[in-house]
């Protein structure tokens, strides 16, 4: 048996408190890791501040308005015609379907409907914009995982769904097509037909993109569970689109609130899923797909005949008035309130994007995740700079 | 010691700097060839494009075009980072996989060092790569690049435990560590009495060759286990305050790593450089088939790593290690026992 | 305005519309709120919006998420209502100038504050869009408005009841200059740190406005009131050559 010296008691004090001191020289508060605004994995230049413990996150805060263009100001200075034009560039995806809502706004305050042939071909575009933009969501969603095959086919399928854009409208990305009280011009001569084929394309895409990234059990792995957002907390942040559907809201403004366009027309089906996880996100947009395909075939097969213009003077003014009308755009609700004065250019308009909503609810919900997870996430919930920014 | 070389008497130094010039050629050409293959061409016809077509004919000096265009780049560091931890990390890298490809055989007397302990050292001089993620994610001042650093350091360490029980699988069937009598006995072996084709351990060993190319997968840091370098994440990982020649000596690491590990999984699993006994090709022959056979097979295994590469979306750090630890681990541990078990028995 | 009921004075042919379902909705708004909704409007079959005072404000979203169930919250913004005192928002310095030489006088600015639809009192007004969500055959929207009162530019901050206002008021705040009393850190959404002023007011210019010309001077033509055979195409040389003079 040794008797502890008193000497080697004090070594002993000593050596437990410099290891203190080490310890809490080292103790670190969490690393700030500043994602974006130049990144990757951001649409476009969002900056996410995120502290992190490790791997963990203690709080993220998205930082948006790197794009910010002031669209809501310029609106009160330009005619509804210029407005048309610039408001193609919120939601740059899906261009077409971001002046669906304020034409229909428009017209409601003129008091103008526009022909059923019109109408029509509105829905028709509209849902092949739908289209472009949510082909690009399903291969993105592969590579912000990290499979990176996913996302040529989705581009190569887009492209034929984009040739058809561009052959009616005459642009790929910004058809600048809908007019207050019709369209532009008429379908060139073939392009229903054509239209019809690359709707089978697309339904092959989806196929693959079912057996590729889908059945995956890595991507079941990396996205089941992750982000589960509940059905309160989705509708109190205004989360509309797929992400509010993926939380197992049946909603849809297409059934529910359909003004202007041809969907009570046509038979399709609303696709919802329970969990509201980021897989869900992804499952309800790739039905989503599949349906619009559907439609697209069935508005190809009965466009009516008529005027593709109502009768609307060539200078408009739109009477005084208030009117707010949103529609189911490809990233959500997309709403525009007019304020008109009775001028050539509106009073006010106030601009309703559907991303705007979708990402306020990441501080809320990228508490506690991992890093990889931020990318997972924000990659489920489909947001558009152009979008968010105005 | 002597050996004659085309009726040549050569010192044992002239003979070592011939192997040592024609093994670095042979893994560069190798390299080029995989990286052309595959990364241009494979990938491209994977995902229905057509890849480089420009330099050269279909393309196939884009791999020169693009070493060049890494050559001539600014040699710049980043402002706080370590000087000297920073510019000796691609050489440690470099040196692991350089120095992996010293045992392994490509014909009956092409080895640079013909080690009794074959598969350990080969397995050892691949494990030093891990110092130099981790010097390089320190020493770049970058929080991405640290983060990157770790993750690597963590998945590779886990992932070595399932790649060298798999090897000792094949070991204890074997009964040797050294390399060339791995390959001796399957290619005079026989399987169920017939000596058609040798006794391949891909058959016997078919759970340890699997789990081998998983962990093959992890230790090159390719997705689906690509975290450190999780190009939509951290943009690179490590790698991503490097440039110039560091970075391509990163990237030429990167594909002969791929190259050692499928031609010690061939040499451990498809017969090495060797073809059967029962075919009865002379020793002589060998002498010139063998790289041929080797490189063959090593190329074919390097095509499946990639196949899943372009594939799959990446597992998360913390699915990766559960992989690793709670399957391939007892997998291969059990499939070690069942192998030593029925070499005592047979 | 009061409600659009059923009235005696049309022609007989006429009837007005009737909105029940949104009469229904007006009258449980008024029932929970009494004295709050100080004034309402439905365009049959188009939309309804209440006007509340200003203390109702965050006691109307409180009656509409809890218990008329409108659980989802679409937006919060604020009208200025004064017309911009440069011009009729589309002039600029020079088309005055321009305007004064040739003889017609300058276009005086219009400064007497006109509200829209269910009145108002002050110059901002806060304004949000509720929606009741999830069941197919039963969905409604509401537009809800409230003063904010000028001496103060403050009003009570929804956040606690929907946790989305906080991006919106946080807009509202930087763009308006009007602070969201209870929000929990009003802080620049789009702008950055160092700016001054609040862009979305009417009397902060629009400088692209200041420095070029409007390109849409154009005369106007009132809208055609029968199918007259070639309107769309002839006759309008007038119109045709100011839009291509303005194109140009």
């Amino acid at each position: 048996m040794t008797a502890i010296t008193d000497r080697q008691k004090l070594q002993y004090i000593a050596a437990k408190a410099a290891d203190a001191r080490v310890n809490v020289e080292l103790e670190t508060e969490g690393m700030i890791l500043n994602i974006g605004p130049q990144h990757p994995a951001t649409h476009g230049t969002l900056r996410i501040v995120a502290k992190l413990d490790g791997e963990q996150v203690i709080l993220a805060e998205p930082m948006a308005g790197y794009m910010h263009r002031g669209y809501e100001k310029l609106t009160e200075v330009r005619t509804y015609a210029q407005i048309t034009t610039l408001v193609n560039r919120i939601d740059w995806l899906g261009s077409f379907a971001n002046e669906v809502p304020f034409i229909l706004a428009a017209e409601q305050l003129m008091g103008v409907e526009a022909p059923p042939r019109a109408t029509w071909i509105r829905t028709l575009l509209f849902e092949m914009s739908r289209l472009a933009n949510i082909i690009l969501f399903l291969g993105d969603m592969g590579v912000q995982l990290g499979a990176i095959t996913p996302v040529f086919f989705a581009f190569r399928d887009r492209e034929y769904v984009l040739d058809q854009i561009e052959a009616v409208t005459g642009g790929r990305f910004h058809p600048n097509f809908d007019r207050i009280g019709g369209l532009k011009d008429d379908l060139p001569k073939g392009w229903l037909a054509d239209t019809k084929g690359v709707m089978d394309k697309v339904r092959t895409f989806c196929d693959q993109i079912e057996d590729l990234l889908l059945g995956s059990e890595v991507f079941q792995q990396r996205t089941r569970g992750i982000g589960v957002i509940p059905a309160d907390v989705a509708t109190q942040y205004g989360l509309s689109g797929a992400n509010a559907r993926a939380s197992g809201i049946d909603w849809d403004l297409r059934r529910d609130n359909c003004i202007g366009l041809s969907y009570p027309q046509l038979d399709w089906k609303v696709w919802t899923h329970p969990d509201g996880d980021s897989f869900a996100r992804f499952w309800v947009r790739l039905q989503e797909v599949r349906e619009a395909t559907k439609m697209v075939d069935q508005l190809c097969d009965g466009v009516p005949s008529g005027p593709i213009m109502a009768k609307v003077p060539r200078i408009i003014k739109v009477p005084a008035g208030e009117a707010y009308i949103s529609t189911e755009n490809p990233l959500g609700e997309m709403g525009y309130y007019i304020v008109s004065k009775g001028d050539l250019t509106p009073f006010r308009v106030k601009i309703r994007s559907a991303s705007f909503n979708n990402v306020s609810i990441t501080p809320w919900l990228l508490r506690g995740v991992y890093v990889p997870d931020i990318i997972t996430i924000l990659a489920s919930l489909y947001f558009i700079l152009g979008d968010i920014d105005r | 010691m002597t050996h004659t070389f085309f009726s040549l008497e050569l010192a044992y130094w002239q003979q070592t700097l011939i192997k040592l010039l024609a093994g670095v050629a042979f893994i560069l050409a190798l390299t080029g060839a995989v990286v052309y293959l595959y990364l241009f061409k494979f990938v491209s016809f994977m995902q229905s494009r057509l890849g480089p077509m420009e330099a050269g004919p279909y393309g196939s000096l884009q791999l020169l075009a693009e070493v060049g265009k890494w050559l001539q780049k600014e040699d710049i560091h980043t402002e706080n980072s370590d000087r000297l931890i920073f510019g000796l990390a691609p050489a440690v890298v470099m040196g692991s996989t350089f120095l992996m490809f010293v045992v392994i055989p490509a014909g009956p007397n092409a080895v640079i060092a013909d080690l009794p302990s074959g598969i350990y050292y080969v397995l050892a001089m691949s494990s030093i790569s891990v110092i130099g993620i981790l010097m390089a994610g320190w020493a770049s001042a970058n929080k991405y690049a640290l983060l990157g650093g770790l993750r690597a350091a963590g998945q590779l360490i886990a992932y070595e435990l399932p790649l060298v029980l798999a090897g000792l699988g094949v070991v204890i069937q074997a009964g040797s560590l050294n390399l060339q009598s791995i390959v001796a006995s399957q290619s005079s072996g026989e399987i169920f009495g017939i000596p058609a084709i040798g006794n391949p351990f891909i058959i016997t060993q078919i759970v340890g060759f699997v789990v081998f190319m998983i962990a093959v997968q992890a230790e090159l840091t390719q997705t689906p286990f690509d975290m450190p370098i999780a190009e939509s994440e951290l943009v690179a990982g490590y790698q991503v305050e490097y440039t110039g020649i560091r970075f391509l000596v990163y990237f030429i690491a990167e594909f002969a790593t791929a190259v050692g590990f499928a031609a010690v999984a061939s040499t451990l699993f498809l017969g090495g450089w060797a073809l059967p006994e029962s075919w009865g090709i002379s020793d002589d022959a060998m002498h010139v088939i063998g790289p041929i056979v080797i490189a063959i097979k090593a190329v074919l295994l390097v095509g499946v790593v990639f196949w899943v590469r372009f594939s799959f979306p990446r597992f998360r750090e913390d699915q990766l290690q559960r992989l690793a630890w709670k399957f391939l681990i007892p997998i291969t541990l059990i499939n070690l026992v069942v192998t030593a078990v029925l070499k005592v028995v047979l | 305005m009061t409600d659009e009921t059923t009235t005696d004075a049309p022609a007989p042919e006429e009837t007005v519309e009737r909105d029940e379902r949104r009469e229904a909705l007006l009258a449980r708004f008024t029932d929970a709120l009494g004295d709050g909704v100080v004034e309402s409007e439905i365009q049959p079959g188009l939309d309804l919006w209440i006007r509340v005072s200003t203390d109702a404000w965050l006691t109307a979203a409180e009656v509409a998420r809890h218990r008329l169930g409108a659980r989802y919250f679409g937006f919060l913004s604020v009208l200025d209502w004064l017309p911009s005192p440069f011009g009729r928002s589309m002039d600029s310095e020079v088309d005055r100038r321009l305007a004064t030489a040739a003889g017609e006088p300058p276009a005086t600015p219009n400064a007497t504050i006109e509200h829209g639809v269910a009145g108002g009192e002050t110059r901002l007004q806060a304004f949000a869009r509720v929606a009741r969500v999830g069941e197919p055959g039963d969905y409604w929207g509401v537009t809800l408005k409230a003063d904010i009162p000028d001496d103060t530019a403050s009003i009570e901050s929804w956040v606690s009841v929907y946790a989305g206002a906080d991006w919106h008021e946080r807009e509202a705040w930087e763009m308006f200059g009007v602070t969201f009393v209870g929000h929990p850190g009003l802080r620049h959404m789009y702008l950055p740190g160092e700016f001054e002023g609040h862009p979305m007011r009417k009397d902060f210019p629009l400088l692209a406005r200041q420095v070029k010309p409007w390109p849409g001077i154009v005369d106007v033509e009132p809208m055609p009131v029968d199918d007259e055979p070639a309107a769309d195409g002839a006759g309008d040389e007038a119109a045709g050559a100011s839009e291509a003079e303005a194109t140009s």
